[in-house]
């Protein structure tokens, strides 16, 4: 099967020469949920910037092709670029707050797009508008489009976001962190409306997080990043049942929450950590000059 | 919310009195015909220095009193107000287009654009800008036109400063990162997306500057430099009633307060509206 979204050997570079992507290659099958795990500034929102086309005008692509559903985005003129990934994909961001126009209504900006940019009739537009609002356990439809972005909490904010995102029924969607900035009680209600409508529409997601409870509740694969390089990727059960390498079982580790049902693992002690930690900082200096 | 709500109750006196007094004047201007009880230009050695109607010596019709050749003051100010709301609006809204747009486009797109209205700007603020005027209308000539020219190629710069600002940090907003991945065009998401979202600065400095370029034809009439010395303005007012303020205090003083109360107004209800535009304030 042609993947949904095929990324190979992507390497991307700061001005001064660091490399923020190294070599990385990663295939969202369709319908399929990839999560992409890693710490903080390993580059799992640069890969999900370098797919959607917009990222930072520092960081430079140096290698490396995107395909989405087979078409090279290299081989296609800007306008023809941002015409498909408009068309195929769409984000879920991490800050629902942020990411709606303030000064809009959430009613209009919701349909703007779909009559705008995909060229639907206003009733239609509206009524999908409805139907995905609807999707998303929003009870009073009326009241939130009517609404101003900050008039709504910040759990509203993200099912807006979550039914815009599906509304254009795209084949692929990138969610940055899409529950970091809510209370942990409402993370769990949107994760859990993510995956539902995720089986819903068989949308392929490439999921971005660093919890590796999310990873397990949500995705079929996970690719682990660190530093820019994918240093592991297998299907999630088989992850946590036997991580493969250090890092990942550091980071296994690091979420003692989510080993108890993998009864292989056991707690780990200084000296084990200790000991991961230099194994980390060896495969990091092997893997550095050479690849990419 | 609730801290929403009370600012909100706390804007409306300011709204309403800055309001007020701006409709108040602006009606007595564009009706000063009609309003005006005396003719603005007639003299009478007769009524020479009439102090204002409080006082003893006081001729009724002469409300405010009359200056040293016998003009009524109430009648010269209300004329002087139609010269000081044209300059304000001309020059605001011209200074306010010209400063705004490229302010949008340095901050939207960045780059380039950016480098060089910035340093036409900093190029720009290295004038005076009374000096500046003083400077311009002595080249452009005297007259309506080149003082609302003058005060427009000077003050575009405080319109742009503001605008670019807050355009690059709307542009940095994941909004338009969306709109961006969505399929919308850099312009179309300069106008649709960022636009709104700088306007109420737009407007609150628009009314800002309204009052500054009522101030600055007032500085240019009173060192002779505005309109033809004839029609009454404000600056030519108080530049007369600064010769006789020992002997008729209010020619003085009224214009002084017309404009001072003016100008305030001017900033308070740009302050206002600008908490009315602003969905977030309001
Ligand atoms: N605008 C930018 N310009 C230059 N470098 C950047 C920029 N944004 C991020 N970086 C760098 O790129 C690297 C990857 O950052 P990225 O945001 O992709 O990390 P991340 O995995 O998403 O982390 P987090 O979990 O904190 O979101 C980091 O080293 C970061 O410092
Ligand atoms: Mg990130």
């Amino acid at each position: 099967m042609e993947p949904c979204l095929d990324i190979r050997r992507l390497s991307a570079v700061l001005p001064n020469g660091q490399r923020v992507l190294r070599s990385v290659s990663l295939a969202v099958q369709p319908g399929e949920v990839r999560a992409l795990v890693g710490e903080s500034g390993a580059g799992k929102t640069m890969i999900g910037k370098a797919v959607l086309g917009v990222l930072p005008k520092s960081v430079r692509v140096v290698e490396g092709d995107m395909l989405v559903e087979g078409e090279d985005l290299g081989h296609l003129d800007a306008k023809a670029r941002r015409t498909l990934i408009g068309a195929r994909t769409a984000l879920i961001p991490q800050d629902p707050l942020t990411a709606l126009n303030p000064s809009r209504r959430i009613g209009a900006q919701m349909t703007d797009r779909l009559v705008r940019i995909l060229g639907w009739s206003g009733e239609r537009a509206d009524t999908r508008i409805r139907q995905l609002l609807d999707e998303v356990q929003i009870r009073d439809p009326e009241r939130v489009l009517k609404s101003y972005p900050h008039e709504l909490s910040g759990g509203m904010r993200q099912r807006v976001l979550i039914a815009a995102a599906f509304a254009a029924e795209p084949r692929l969607i990138v969610a940055d962190e899409p529950t970091t900035a809510l209370d942990v009680t409402v993370q769990k209600q949107i994760l859990r409306l993510i995956a539902q409508l995720q089986r819903d529409h068989g949308t392929a997601i490439l999921f971005v997080t660093h919890d590796l409870g999310v990873v397990a509740k949500i995705s079929q694969k996970v690719s682990v990043l660190y530093a820019g390089k994918v240093v592991e990727e297998a299907e999630t059960a088989r992850l946590f049942a036997a991580p493969q390498h250090p890092y990942t079982r550091a980071l296994i580790a690091a979420t003692p929450r989510y080993t108890d049902p993998y009864a292989s693992l056991k707690p780990v002690d200084e000296s084990v950590l200790a000991g991961l930690a230099a194994e980390i900082a060896a495969a990091d200096k092997d893997w550095r000059p050479g690849h990419g | 919310m609730d801290e929403a709500r009370i600012s909100r109750r706390g804007l409306g006196p300011r709204l309403w009195l800055a309001g007020g007094w701006l409709v108040l004047a602006l009606l007595a201007a564009i009706f000063a015909p009609l309003v005006a009880p005396q003719d603005p230009l007639a003299q009478d050695l007769m009524l020479e220095r009439l102090p204002p109607f409080w006082l003893d010596g006081a001729e009724p019709g002469y409300w405010l009193g009359t200056d040293s050749l016998g003009r009524d003051l109430l009648s010269r100010l209300i004329f002087g107000g139609r010269i000081a709301f044209i300059v304000a609006f001309a020059a605001a809204t011209s200074a306010c287009l010209l400063g705004s747009a490229l302010g949008l486009i340095a901050g939207y797109f960045g780059g380039w654009a950016d480098r060089i209205i910035s340093r036409v700007v900093d190029i720009w603020m290295a004038f005076p800008p009374v000096l500046f005027a003083i400077l311009l209308v002595a080249v452009l000539g005297t007259g309506l036109s080149s003082v609302i020219l003058a005060i427009a190629i000077i003050d575009w710069t405080r319109f742009c400063r503001v605008i670019r600002a807050e355009a690059m940090s709307q542009a940095r907003m994941d909004y338009v990162e969306s709109a961006r991945i969505a399929g919308y065009g850099r312009i179309g998401i300069m106008l649709r997306e960022v636009l709104p979202n700088v306007l109420p600065s737009v407007v609150a400095l628009l009314s800002l500057e309204m009052g500054i370029a009522v101030i600055v034809e007032a500085i240019l009439s009173f060192v002779n430099l505005s309109i033809s010395t004839d029609d009454p303005t404000w600056g030519s007012i108080i530049a007369e009633g600064r010769l006789s303020i020992h002997q008729a205090w209010w020619v003085l003083v009224f214009p002084l307060i017309t404009l001072i109360l003016t100008v305030l107004s001017f900033s308070q209800f740009g302050e206002a509206l600008k908490a009315r535009f602003d969905p977030v304030l309001r």
